[in-house]
């Protein structure tokens, strides 16, 4: 046998015009602990997708070697009858069955079609001793935290007798407590001769557990490192080792005195309600002021964002939101907005759009009021309004009656945006802007941004693409596992400092 | 998703009128209604549309209409209401004990009717809106309990007779105030019904009129003025043609005057008020709406006693056609208001629907009714064809969809 279990060669991949991988190769080696490294959307969670058949052979371009020989799987069962098996960031586990149910789903311990209780139990029991999780098989799902539910998890890879194991992100949700349980159980499943890929963004754990680092940035590997002796800088230089362009609008900032203070911000997960998602955050936001907020995926950044506008998000808030010197209650999403706050959310179709119903009426929803008297809409008034937002925006569409789920990403977008700024409000929470959009609407956006903070009000920017943070903002706020752990000027501000602040965990 | 690119920034001319072009999807329903009603002319050698038997056809299916008008606000939202069948034979059960036990006056009774269905629907909004149960459940309860109401409040046995002044909104007539005017050989007809009906047709055309000058006033598209002017002459032609054999029977049945004048508020509330609105966008997209401060556990309470009100309303006209409040009234009448609705353009999923297409959409099954009927089609095979006309509109819909 040979000494590389896997090797992927040439990995292209595109989306309807949009290339995720370009030329990605990756070789894992016989029984090692190989981290996967890179910024949100580099690409590494659509690796692993080609990898166990996710995205079906012939929607890439490329060869997979497992065990030496080439691999065409299409879809996670050919995958995983190989002894490739991928644990997703969501946990795929029905939360009503019992753990032992789970285990075996679809694979179930059975005699002519009837279960075997008695077999699936003890073999259950079995697997739970091996990951080291005291828990009686019978017990159902739900009823175990986050952490206890990854290790289910990975006793069901077990029961695949699995000979490559993928992780994705797998301790972004755990505590420290659990989190070091984890990566303790993949030390042990190393000894027992398992491969483990693992995809994470805490770095001091990657520096910790893993033997190679493989680096991706835009869809690129960049490079594969010994993981001995390297340091999380070392890691960091690579992901974002890129220039920027001249892709922003220019812009001149007057930024004017303070308007929005959000102090000492608390909220719990609803799921657990002892986990913080954020913890203490406090951040000001100043009249003209763009201010960048940025974090990786499970940092707390839309939960924070969500749970001031009208407690959207999260139970056991705790906190205060001050505006121009006084408290407000932003507690409903009517208050939060009759206060002037706005907040744009990062799914557009979900939370944003009406997607049946037209740009007009899409473009007022959020301020009918300012269109009616005693009750009753002005059409004619919201036509008008409608109008005048897509002429000043540039939302192409053939009229403002076209439903919204026509129009393509970037002018849904638009239109998500006019809803907001026909409330006028003060303070804006764009939480992701330009995901999903290309480049061209992009800048269309950003000059939009822009105007707004002309116009004296103050924008408040989530974004997983730090150069658009560094780009478009006059400070940047890093968070981390809830925590602010960093501010940045525009001038100080760089992409490896900001990702310093980003991966400094609690723990590390 | 397609880019769609506009013709010109600065917009068409105000004047400029919009290419005439027949939406499928939202017309299909009327063009079917008028297929059907030709098709059972036809089959009936004419009898469908004598005068008595229009009245008929309004009179039989007036408390279905009230229900669908309330029903289709409540699918809009995204919701179902199953007892509104039961909710009308406790309603009706209320009315008579107020009027034939109690013996109070006839519109303090009917006040105090519409307010026990408001409050039925009140209690079943609460446990929805607030406590978070799905409708079809708490509705499905709704249903057994308030029939089981229904039971305890009659004893087991139907009470009547109710007031005059109640069984004529069911059932009685406009009075022949004028007198009769001759028309030729369709002979003599109310004058009243005929002048209430060139109202109406008056009404309309003044009201798309100053629609239409306001549109053009803020620079909108409008129809061209020769399809303005065909539609309203459609409309016209078709009011007057019910009107003038109504009037040619016994004048307007008072049934008549309600419902017209239930979706005309209703089709206004609908569209033009704020509440209205919110209707439709807690059913777009319930998210979205909530994020954008629409207060959704009240709108989606205020529907619910809404359907409560006119179940109630319904509850009344119904007690008073048969005149008595019996323990099965209702049966089943939610089962034809929600065909109604989804016949009428209404989606499953909410957001989409008008009160003028639930309207049709009950007609188009008090028509199929009424013709089967006539041509003495047995009740098993009307029910079969009322089914299939259930699956074929909404397939009809789904399929315009998946096109688009």
């Amino acid at each position: 046998m040979s000494d590389e279990i896997l090797v992927m060669r040439g990995i292209t991949k595109r989306f309807a015009g949009v290339t995720a991988l370009h030329e990605v190769s990756l070789t894992v080696r016989r029984g090692e602990i190989h981290a996967i490294c890179g910024e949100n959307g580099a690409g590494k969670s659509t690796l692993m997708k080609v990898l166990s058949g996710v995205h079906p052979h012939g929607t890439y371009e490329g060869d997979i070697l497992f065990e030496g020989e080439p691999c065409a799987f299409n879809g996670v069962r050919d995958s995983e009858r190989r002894g490739i098996v991928i644990i997703h960031q969501e946990l795929a586990l029905c939360g009503q069955l019992s753990v032992a149910e789970n285990l075996f789903l679809g694979n179930e311990r059975a005699r002519r079609g009837f279960i075997d209780w008695n077999r699936t139990n003890h073999e259950a029991q079995a697997l739970l001793d091996r990951v080291g999780l005291r828990e009686n098989p019978t017990t159902p799902v739900n009823d175990l935290g986050v952490g206890k539910q990854q290790l289910v998890e990975i006793a069901k890879a077990l029961s695949k007798e699995v000979s490559l194991l993928i992780l994705d992100e797998p301790t972004a949700a755990l505590n420290d407590d659990d989190s070091q349980h984890l990566l303790d159980l993949l030390d042990g499943l190393r000894s027992e001769g398992i491969t483990c890929v693992i995809i994470s963004h805490k770095l001091g754990e990657v520096t910790r557990i893993a033997d190679t680092v493989t680096v991706l940035r835009d869809g690129r590997t960049i490079e594969t490192l010994p993981a001995k002796g390297l340091s999380e800088e070392r890691i960091i230089a690579g992901m974002v080792g890129r220039d920027l362009e001249h892709r922003f609008p220019p812009r001149t900032p007057d930024v004017g005195e303070e308007i929005l203070r959000i102090v000492d911000w608390t909220v719990h997960s609803p799921a657990q309600p002892d986990r913080k998602v954020v913890d203490g955050a406090t951040l000001t936001l100043r009249r003209g002021e763009i201010v960048g907020l940025a974090g990786l995926m499970g940092a707390g950044r839309t939960e924070l964002a969500m749970s001031v506008f009208g407690r959207s998000y999260g139970v056991g808030v705790s906190g205060r939101v001050v505006k121009d010197g006084r408290e407000i209650d932003t507690r409903t999403v009517r208050g939060a907005i009759d206060h002037g706050i706005a907040y744009v959310s990062e799914d557009r179709k979900r939370y944003g759009l009406n997607l049946i119903d037209g740009v007009q009426r899409n473009v007022s929803a959020a301020a009918l009021g300012k269109l009616s008297s005693r009750g009753w809409v002005n059409e004619n008034e919201e036509y008008t309004v409608a109008e005048r937002f897509r002429r000043s925006m540039g939302i192409r569409t053939s009229s403002v009656s076209t439903p919204t789920g026509t129009l393509s990403g970037g002018n849904q977008q638009k239109v998500v945006l006019a809803k907001w700024m026909f409330t006028d409000p003060d303070v804006l929470i764009l939480d992701e802007p330009t995901r999903g959009i290309d480049v061209g609407a992009k800048y269309e956006i950003y000059s939009i941004i822009n105007d707004l903070a002309a116009q004296g009000r103050a924008v408040l920017v989530i974004s997983s693409e730090l150069p658009e943070l560094l780009g478009l903002c006059d400070r940047v706020y890093a968070l981390s596992e809830g925590r602010i752990t960093g501010e940045v000027s525009r001038e100080e501000a760089t992409q490896e400092r900001l990702m310093q602040f980003m991966t400094r965990g609690q723990s590390s | 998703m397609t880019t769609k690119i506009a013709p010109s920034p600065a917009a068409a001319p105000p004047s400029q009128p919009r290419r005439f072009s027949i939406n499928l999807r939202q017309s299909g329903i009327y063009v079917a209604f008028a297929l059907i009603v030709v098709l059972f002319t036809v089959l009936t050698d004419g009898a469908l549309l004598q005068p008595q038997n229009i009245s008929n056809i309004i009179v039989q299916n007036s408390y279905v209409l009230i229900l669908a008008i309330g029903m289709i606000l409540v699918i809009i939202g995204g919701h179902i209401d199953l007892s509104v069948g039961s909710t009308v034979a406790l309603t009706g059960a209320v009315c008579a004990v107020l009027t034939v036990q109690w013996g109070l006056p006839w519109p303090v009774a009917v006040l105090l009717t519409l307010l026990s269905g408001a409050v039925i629907g009140a209690a079943q909004g609460y446990w929805i809106a607030y406590f978070g149960i799905p409708a079809f459940i708490v509705t499905l309860a709704g249903m057994l309990v308030f029939r089981a109401l229904t039971l305890t409040t009659l004893g087991n046995q139907g009470i009547g007779p109710f007031p005059d002044e109640i069984r004529s909104l069911s059932n009685g007539f406009t009075g022949g105030y004028l007198g009769n005017i001759g028309l030729g050989p369709l002979g003599g007809a109310d004058l009243v019904s005929l002048l209430a009906g060139l109202a109406c047709v008056a009404g309309f055309a003044l009201s798309q009129w100053r629609k239409r000058s306001a549109r053009l006033g803020y620079g909108q598209t409008v129809d061209p003025m020769p399809v303005f002017v065909l539609k309203i002459v459609g409309v016209a032609v078709v009011v007057m043609a019910v009107v003038v054999q109504l009037a040619r029977f016994r004048n307007l049945p008072w049934v008549l005057v309600l419902l017209a004048a239930l979706a005309l508020g209703y089709s206004l509330m609908a569209n033009n008020s704020v509440f209205g609105r919110h209707i439709y966008s807690i059913g777009g997209n319930l998210q979205a709406a909530t994020l954008s401060g629409v207060k959704v556990k009240a709108v989606t309470f205020w529907v619910f006693v809404n359907m409560g009100a006119l179940a109630g309303l319904a509850g009344v006209i119904f007690a008073g056609r048969l005149n008595q409040a019996g323990p099965t009234a209702g049966m089943s009448f939610e089962l034809d208001a929600i065909a109604a609705a989804f016949i009428g353009g209404a989606a499953v999923q909410g957001g989409v629907g008008k009160v003028v297409g639930a309207i049709t959409g009950g007609l188009i099954m008090g028509v199929i009714n009424n013709g089967m009927s006539l041509i003495g089609a047995p009740s098993e095979r009307v029910m079969l064809v009322k089914g299939l006309v259930l699956l074929v509109a909404v397939a009809y819909d789904v399929w315009t969809k998946r096109r688009a």
